[in-house]
């Protein structure tokens, strides 16, 4: 459980990037992080396993207050994974690579090989295990180093823009694969631009907008919202602007996912009998 | 990284600011000669008081403190390294040379600091190119020299995140002992290094795709020009400069010495 208060922080350079948020995130939530570029999204992350530390405020984890702990003692359960996967791959294999975190956590010398073959299998990543990282593509870099967290069981998941570079099948498996996560009881939390991968998600949004959480609520609500999704330069997922349109039709203005539209559809034609 | 802030140009408006690039580097070879000529305190103090004013007239007190600061471990290593070698050569007594001696080291230290400092805060990248490029250097170098300069805040934001991002995966870095404290640097350095090479092949070719190199004769929106500003404050440089080798040669420098304090 991650719990904001009333924070606030402004970098160095003197740009304010957070201004008095509060939220809370219970355990085995599933939240999307949306909002315009520097709208705060990846410092408010970085307040999670205390990187950045509150100027004013508080961010409790597990009860914990992020001032009072080391990154590396919260990273245990927050794993946090940064959007650019070159910032962190250092190591001669995959399997190395994975190994680095567990190491660092202290696990049993018997128990690594195990859980790298887990990472590896959930994410794909099994031809790879004796190949340097360097000389994978990007969506596949970015798949390590989402593995190399992954590895030592976080109970909650942050994950900075993990769309980026993936193709569409590569996102189908992210999305079963976070709804998976989610559905082991574990709090997934992802920052994304992409409005499409969010829709189909369907998670609890967090919209933020120039250092402040403009909306909070199930994505079905905030993505159908003209208002404040224009007002965080965020364009409405096809089927809600399908829906805004068809709006004459009787037909309800909060859908979001093509199953629930094509339900909708099917019935409006069958009361007019199309065959 | 403190120290690199203690060289990242703003744009400031000051009289130091608009003076040609070409007289702040006179200025600064000066301050460095007279630096490397003199061992004596007294010299070395002065001439770190005379650069007081310079500092303040270009408004960069704020980023030459922190740049100060951040060299803070080299003073002092330069410093007690000083303060033993005398130490050690004079039957380990603790002489009031050795302590007046490092000191005007470490003294001397911060001078340069301080000139390298007034130099690259109040000279823009582009005008450093420019007055390069003015003084007949092919231009590939040139480019090579700004190209440097300007991506250094960008390595040290880089540094930065790379680092958030092992912690973030339990490197702690400051634990162990002294050769596992170097170890930990292993998983940092290893992505700079590695995004530093990949990045410098990305300009390359999009520098390529821009028609680098394309002609030979290269002109410039903006040219330098030494203004009576600029001649008034060389010939003034030259004046010091031949005070000081008279000084040097021909005036001996009274000797003020730090006393030991009493232990």
């Amino acid at each position: 459980m991650i719990e904001v208060e009333k924070l606030s922080f402004t970098y160095p350079a003197g740009i304010e990037a957070l201004k008095d948020i509060s939220v809370t995130i219970p355990e085995g939530d599933f939240v999307a992080i949306m909002g315009e570029n520097g709208a705060g999204k990846t410092t408010l992350i970085k307040h999670f396993n205390g990187i950045l530390k509150p100027d004013t405020g508080r961010v409790y984890v597990d009860g914990i207050d992020t001032k009072k702990a080391s990154v590396a003692e919260l990273s245990r359960t927050i794993g946090l994974v940064f959007q650019n996967p070159d910032h962190q791959l250092f190591s001669e294999t995959v399997e190395e690579e994975i190994a680095f975190g567990l190491k660092n956590f202290g696990f049993q010398e018997e128990e690594i090989p195990k859980r790298i073959d887990w990472a590896l299998n959930l994410l794909n990543l099994m031809q790879y295990r004796k190949t340097s990282p360097f000389l994978l593509s990007g969506g596949e870099r970015k798949r390590v180093a989402l593995a190399t967290v992954l590895a030592w069981n976080p109970k909650t998941l942050v994950i900075d823009e993990p769309t980026i570079g993936q193709d569409y099948r590569q996102k189908e498996r992210l999305r079963h694969f976070f709804n998976e996560l989610h559905d082991q009881g574990r709090t997934v939390i992802f920052v994304t631009h992409d409005v499409e991968f969010v829709a189909d998600c369907n998670p609890r949004v967090l919209l933020m907008y120039k250092g402040q959480i403009l909306s909070d609520g199930p994505a079905k609500q905030i993505l159908t919202n003209h208002e404040v999704t224009s007002k965080a330069s965020i364009l409405l997922p096809q089927i809600a602007q399908l829906f805004h349109q068809l709006e004459d039709f009787g037909l309800p203005k909060e859908v979001i996912t093509i199953q629930e539209a094509k339900g909708l559809i099917e019935d409006l034609l069958k009361r007019c009998d199309v065959p | 990284m403190k120290v690199f802030e203690g060289l990242q140009f703003r744009h400031v408006s000051s009289p130091i600011h608009r003076l040609d690039p070409r007289t702040k580097f006179i200025i600064s070879c000066v301050i460095f000669a007279q630096a490397f000529l003199f061992t004596e305190f007294l010299y070395l103090i002065l001439l770190f008081l005379a650069q007081l004013p310079l500092v303040i007239l270009a408004r960069i007190q704020r980023q030459w403190t922190r740049s100060l600061r951040g060299g803070l471990m080299l003073i002092f290593l330069i410093f007690f390294t000083n303060l033993i070698v005398g130490v050690v050569s004079n039957d380990f007594q603790l002489t009031s040379e050795s302590l007046t001696y490092s000191t005007s080291m470490s003294l001397r230290f911060v001078v340069l600091m301080t000139s390298f400092s007034i130099f690259f805060l109040t000279t823009s990248p582009d005008d450093l190119g420019l007055a390069l490029e003015q003084s007949h250097i092919p231009y590939e170098f040139c480019f090579a020299f700004t190209t440097a300069v300007r991506f250094v805040p960008v390595l040290a934001r880089e540094a930065q995140t790379i680092m958030d991002a092992q912690k973030s995966r339990g490197l702690e870095l400051e634990k162990g002992g002294f050769m596992k404290r170097i170890r930990n640097y292993i998983p940092i350095l290893i992505p700079l290094i590695v995004s530093a090479i990949r990045r410098s092949l990305e300009l390359a070719e999009a520098m390529e795709t821009r028609a680098f190199g394309a002609k030979k004769q290269r002109t410039s929106l903006h040219a330098l020009k030494i203004e009576r500003r600029d001649i008034i404050t060389l010939v003034l440089c030259f004046i010091i400069l031949a005070l000081t080798i008279y000084t040097r040669i021909y005036i001996p420098i009274p000797d003020v010495s730090i006393p030991i304090p009493p232990i």
